[in-house]
């Protein structure tokens, strides 16, 4: 289908999928069995633009928005979706700064993630507070020209790796989701350490740590927004990041595709090639249209945010819904066509419904998203 | 420092085939890339710009369409590019092509290092480098894999500086010294090229390629194109391919002798 992309748009597809291509694809195995951060593609993507493509030019970037985000991480979600979160994640810890950074704050950290020397993460999630996020137990206290933050976040995608960290932490926990607070927090800032890296079923080639801050002061400037707005920069964000984790689901299940099409042409049974089967076509072209219908949905929303649209949340949380089911699905029917070859780890099919997996939970679980779309619905019919 | 880099538009070798009634290759329709081999080419090229400064011009003859190989080169970081395109040049051999861009060097004049692949995979001659080296009097050096020293000389146009580098031969290398300018050509060894960056592709889409015929060159209109080339083509066919061999088997006592049997027999 044609997506009316403009040249340059169309410039950043084809290059990410040259790199997934060249680069990536190559090399999506060893990373996935050993676990091993892509430091080297990340330099790959970064000498190639591509880390900046949703960062205004005078920070560095490039000067796109949601949808060139979403163009790129689908194209390197084709070839992995665990190395292609790298940068997909430093969006997420990135949108913070630029929906509510101050000018200083934005000269300051948007320049180095744009080039790519720097990456970013977004913690909100704890031990006690994944869905109920209101439930966080990560404090902040205002000391003179420090905050000074205590707890832990859990399962922070780039933990360790990153630089730069937008914290979601309490000022006032008798306020609950109002008394929260969000801080940039640097890597190397006395009192802010990692736990043990995260052993995954999927998007292994991605850290996921722990981060621990015992007396960790933060300076005042760090402050994203107000106190109290901590909620309100984690909702606007993930309202942002969402398409991202959609474009993620996306690349994933188009991947799959891609490889279980190239197999069934050549697997041969009955003396013929199984894709002369009509059940086997049928789940073809069931998978081809839902991966369209995902396209098109998330494509539609990353061009909304885009336009300044106000009211993005429902969208939002269906394009990421659905995508991330319909991934689930389309891989799992990938595995299925691969046949015995497909749970077998010689094979690549099976790391894609492994990575699929995790676009169904993070950034906000699909139960979750039903409750955003559904409350909208019916407030919606209220009025 | 000022580097040429010299590349061709090939058809890309997945899908290469030749018209059984023509004997030609089979272009329409065929993808066309930067010759692999030039591909090094660029990028050594790019590398020695970070290093000494100054800028690289990508040159190529060929028909308009090789307009797109002049771009992809801007895209990875090359700062001029020149298309020599002329219809008095169509069906120039090796020769003709050599001595046709050695004028257009000549043209350029100011540049410090030429440097071309080791040859297209199309016609696979590897004469166009040494040719050109050949035509402009300048020294050459091929199969370069490794630049071992580059040394300037401050004083612009004096004859001191000096390129030392390892060139591959079938027994191992040698090292050759020259003066600049020089031509070189290089081995895949030599590096691994980068990829496009999207502000290169950018700049690449808006890039004014400069367009040389050959009024614009100081040439002998008898040494250009098909008349100025001495190789003539008499026929081009794909050979037959090559039938499987025999497998003996059994005790190796006796599959030596049965062996001797066969080669004093058939082959010799």
């Amino acid at each position: 289908m044609d997506y009316l992309l403009t040249e340059e748009q169309i410039m950043i597809r084809d290059l990410a999928r040259q790199i997934a291509r060249e680069k990536i694809r190559p090399v999506a195995a060893e990373y996935d069995v050993e676990g091993k951060f892509p430091w080297d593609i990340v330099k790959i993507l970064a000498d190639s633009d591509l880390c900046g493509i949703y960062i205004e030019e005078k920070y560095g970037g490039t000067g796109g928005g949601v949808i060139e985000l979403v163009l790129a991480t689908e194209e390197l979600s084709k070839a992995c979706g665990g190395i292609s979160l790298a940068v997909a994640a430093t969006a997420l810890g990135t949108f913070p700064i630029i929906l509510f950074g101050t000018e200083e704050q934005k000269q300051k950290y948007l320049p180095d993630i744009a080039k790519g020397k720097k990456l970013a993460a977004f913690a909100l999630t704890e031990a006690g507070a994944g869905s109920d996020a209101a439930a966080i137990a990560t404090t902040a206290e205002k000391k003179g020209d420090y905050y000074v933050l205590n707890g832990t976040k859990q399962w922070i995608t780039n933990g360790g790796e990153a630089e730069v960290y937008t914290v979601i932490a309490s000022v006032d926990r008798s306020k609950g989701a109002r008394g929260a607070a969000a801080f940039i927090v640097e890597k190397g800032t006395p009192g802010f350490e990692f736990g043990k890296k995260e052993d995954k079923m999927g998007i292994r080639a991605s850290a996921t740590r722990e981060l621990v801050f015992t007396d960790c002061k933060v300076p005042k400037k760090n402050l994203l927004g107000k106190e109290g707005m901590g909620f309100i920069v984690a909702m606007k964000t993930f309202d942002q990041s969402r398409p991202g984790v959609a474009a993620q689901a996306l690349g994933i299940a188009q991947g799959a595709l891609d490889l279980t099409v190239e197999y069934v042409k050549e697997r041969k049974q009955f003396g013929k090639s199984i894709s002369s089967f009509q059940g086997v076509q049928f789940m073809l072209a069931d998978m081809a249209t839902e991966i369209e219908a995902a396209r098109a949905l998330i494509y539609a929303i990353a061009r909304m945010i885009d336009s300044g649209a106000k009211k993005i949340s429902r969208d939002s949380a269906m394009a990421k819904l659905f995508a991330s089911d319909m991934a689930m699905k389309v891989t799992t029917d990938c595995v299925q066509l691969f046949g015995g070859y497909g749970y077998m780890r010689d094979y690549p099919i099976e790391k894609y419904m492994r990575d699929a997996k995790i676009t169904q939970i993070y950034e906000g679980t699909n139960q979750i998203q039903r409750g955003v779309i559904a409350s909208s619905l019916i407030k919606e019919s209220a009025t | 420092m000022n580097i040429i880099v010299c590349i061709k538009q090939v058809p890309d070798t997945v899908d290469v085939r030749i018209d059984p009634e023509t004997n030609t290759l089979v272009r329409v329709g065929v993808a066309c890339i930067i010759n692999p081999f030039d591909m090094y080419a660029i990028e050594e090229g790019l590398r020695l710009k970070d290093k000494f400064g100054g800028k690289v011009t990508v040159i190529t003859m060929g028909p308009p369409q090789a307009d797109e190989a002049l771009r992809e080169a801007i895209s990875l970081g090359a700062d001029e590019a020149i298309l020599v395109s002329d219809r008095a040049f169509a069906g120039s051999d090796t020769w003709a092509t050599s001595y046709t861009l050695a004028r257009a060097m000549h043209k350029i004049a100011d540049y410090d290092l030429i440097i071309c692949g080791k040859q297209a995979i199309d016609g696979d001659t590897a004469q166009v480098g040494p040719g050109i080296s050949a035509h402009l009097e300048i020294p050459q050096i091929t199969y370069v894999k490794k630049i071992e020293e580059l040394n300037l000389h401050s004083a612009k146009g004096i004859a001191h500086s000096v390129i030392r580098a390892e060139r591959m031969t079938e027994e191992g290398f040698e090292i050759i010294e020259s003066p600049l300018p020089c031509l070189i050509t290089v081995v895949k060894e030599i590096n691994e090229p980068r990829l496009p960056s999207l502000k290169g592709k950018m700049r690449a889409k808006k890039a004014e390629i400069k367009k040389w015929e050959a009024k614009d060159l100081d040439v002998d209109p008898a040494l250009i194109g098909l008349n100025g080339s001495p190789t003539k083509v008499v026929k081009i066919f794909t050979p037959p391919p090559r039938k499987g061999g025999q497998i003996l088997r059994g005790e190796a006592k006796e599959v030596a002798s049965k062996l001797v049997e066969l080669l004093k027999n058939e082959v010799i």
